[in-house]
């Protein structure tokens, strides 16, 4: 890893973190009016989300903590909440390269999220740790700063520009698995298969009880899993793939 | 018994962290089943489609303008533009839209 190369890749990521940080701005605030409401403050609200960075996760914590749940019943949800990342951090440790430091690989753990692993694993060819930092260097900030905004002002911020952010991170999802799916119809298809499970799991009130967080997993571990099984990808050329 | 909150949030990153970096620090080969990375291979794919449909049409004051910035955001990245031009011309959608519809 050369030095310009290292550099490169952290610029580029904190350019492909500016939406991410712009979302989690946005969606934060509404994580800091929750975390008022369980009677946190601006300071415990502000630590907790610069370092967990998980929104499913933090609000059922959050939302524990309120109820006076035990530590062991916190960390438990925690792990059930988050526990999607496993898969994100597995998929991950196959698109770096295998040589790559331990060091790096603890730093690239720190900063898993939905956001920042769905840009990542979709680079061309290997990843490089750089990108990471560089997402992270701007996206960290961007979801410890509107969870502040959240507890501090709440309800000051005008709701039209909230609303507007709030589609950013949509808006990011889209621009990564959009072009995969114009050149590969399979992607297209499990796009397409996608969208209609994940409404169905939001709409039919059997899955009501199921959270947001086991949700994701649960469809894409199932949807994924066929879709190896069906329609099996030769990756090992190419090393754009997993 | 009085708990402490950063006790709390010092368990709850905790816990993520280590099912963050567990895998990413552990797994160091290649993996060479076929039907394991074909799975991989999918996987961003599906998590991203899943997270995008239907919330986005809960994370604006109305599913209209939602839905608006859903189908400017697949035609604008259908045809290419970048990352940061088809998220934040998502977010103008939507502004946009909510001047005229409440």
């Amino acid at each position: 890893m050369q030095l310009t190369d290292r550099k490169q890749w952290f610029l580029k990521g904190v350019r492909h973190g500016i939406p991410i940080m712009l979302g989690y701005f946005a969606v934060s605030i509404a994580l800091g009016i929750a975390a008022k409401n369980a009677g946190m403050t601006a300071p415990q609200a502000t630590i907790a989300s610069a370092l967990i960075m998980a929104s499913a996760g933090q609000y059922i914590g959050f939302t524990l903590i309120a109820a006076g749940a035990s530590y062991i019943e916190v960390i438990v949800m925690e792990a059930i909440a988050n526990a999607r990342y496993l898969l994100m951090s597995t998929a991950l440790s196959q698109k770096v390269d295998p040589e790559l430091p331990l060091r790096h690989r603890l730093l690239m753990g720190l900063w898993i999220t939905d956001e920042i692993f769905g840009v990542s694993v979709s680079v061309p060819g290997r990843l490089n740790p750089y990108y990471n930092y560089g997402m992270a260097a701007v996206a960290t900030p961007g979801w410890a700063l509107g969870t502040l905004v959240g507890v501090v002002l709440g309800n000051v911020l005008p709701v039209p520009v909230v609303s507007a952010l709030s589609v950013g991170l949509y808006g990011m999802f889209m621009s990564i698995f959009v072009p995969p799916a114009r050149k590969n119809p399979i992607i297209a298809g499990l796009v397409l298969v996608s969208f209609a499970l994940s409404w169905v799991f939001n709409t039919l009130p059997v899955f009501g009880g199921i959270s947001s967080g086991m949700k994701i997993i649960i469809l894409t571990v199932a949807i994924s899993l066929v879709a190896a099984i069906l329609f099996p990808v030769d990756t090992k050329e190419d090393g754009h793939a997993a | 018994m009085q708990r402490n909150v950063y006790l709390y949030i010092l368990g709850m990153w905790a816990i993520s962290y280590l099912i963050r970096v567990l895998p990413l620090t552990l797994i160091r080969k290649e993996i060479t089943n076929k039907t394991i990375r074909s799975f991989l291979f999918y996987v961003p794919y599906v998590t991203l489609a899943v997270m995008t449909f239907p919330s986005i049409l809960s994370a604006t004051q109305t599913p209209v303008s939602a839905a608006l910035a859903l189908v400017a955001g697949l035609a604008m990245a259908w045809f290419g533009m970048s990352l940061f031009q088809v998220s934040v011309l998502c977010c103008v959608v939507v502004f946009v839209a909510e001047l005229f519809i409440k």
